[in-house]
């Protein structure tokens, strides 16, 4: 005889099967795309420093060769294929908030330059420039008012 | 081991643990990414204030910079350094000075490519 669950019953099926075993498959594949992202930030971090440049210049040159990248894969439209694998190791590196500001920006492009790719490009970014400019403020008066 | 093979290896292993934190928190408690990425940011800062993060970024290298709890990083250290060199002043400079490059990178290839690509037909 077949066995018939209800609606509820099946959601609590779901809710119990569901989080732990998900979380035990993306965990590896964020973990294995999140660091080889990093190593490719590695590659060139050694490179610039090789090449003898300053160390403030490295790390500038380096994020914006990683955000460049991100923003080309976006642009192939395989930095989406990228993220459905890879879940927040395509998320937090760099290369993610490139992929932040590209993406709404090429989606949103039918709705003209100003309001369409210039406001939309922020719709991510938007808030993350502004807490993290923000926290950086107050850590700074904090700093100055702590050192004089 | 030669030196540019540990620091590859560090990188790996200290930026697949930033972003397993990062998957953690999206399955577990629901934040969207848009929240995941102010999130990183703004305990980037502030662990760089606190002196942690410098830790990390020494042990790590690009797998502490690059993962976007480094950008707070970048933001915090930028700050310090505006104010050791000009005072208040500098708390409202160093943040956007040190990250200058990349974010005007972003913007400028950002909004070229939108103009010039296509993006994928939704099904």
């Amino acid at each position: 005889m077949q066995q018939v669950m209800t609606k509820d019953e099946y959601k609590k099926y779901v809710d119990k099967k569901s989080p732990n075993s998900s979380l035990i498959r993306n965990i590896p594949k964020a973990f294995l795309v999140g660091g080889l992202i990093c190593v490719v930030g590695q590659f060139f971090t050694n490179t610039f420093k090789g090449m003898g440049m300053e160390k403030d210049a490295v790390s500038s040159l380096t994020s914006i060769v990683m955000i460049s990248l991100g923003i080309l894969f976006t642009a192939l439209n395989l930095y989406d294929d990228l993220g459905k694998f890879a879940g927040a190791g395509s998320i937090v590196p760099i290369t993610g908030f490139a992929n932040s500001i590209a993406s709404p920006a090429m989606e949103y492009k039918s709705e003209g330059l100003v309001l369409g790719i210039g406001a939309k490009m922020f719709l991510i970014a938007g808030p993350v420039l502004v807490h993290g400019i923000g926290a950086s403020i107050i850590v700074g008066i904090i700093y100055y008012l702590v050192t004089t | 081991m030669n030196n540019t093979l540990i620091s590859y290896i560090s990188a790996f292993l200290v930026g697949g643990v930033i972003c397993s934190l990062g998957q953690i928190l999206i399955d577990k408690t629901k934040l969207t990414p848009a929240r995941i990425l102010v999130l990183f940011v703004t305990v980037g800062v502030f662990l760089t204030a606190l002196g942690l993060y410098q830790k990390v970024v020494d042990i790590g290298g690009a797998g502490a910079t690059i993962p976007l709890t480094g950008f707070g990083y970048s933001l915090a250290k930028g700050t310090f350094s505006d104010v050791d060199k000009h005072g208040l002043l500098g708390a409202f400079t160093g943040g956007i000075r040190a990250t200058a490059g990349g974010v005007s990178a972003a913007i400028v290839f950002g909004y070229l490519v939108a103009v010039i690509f296509k993006p994928k037909a939704k099904a």
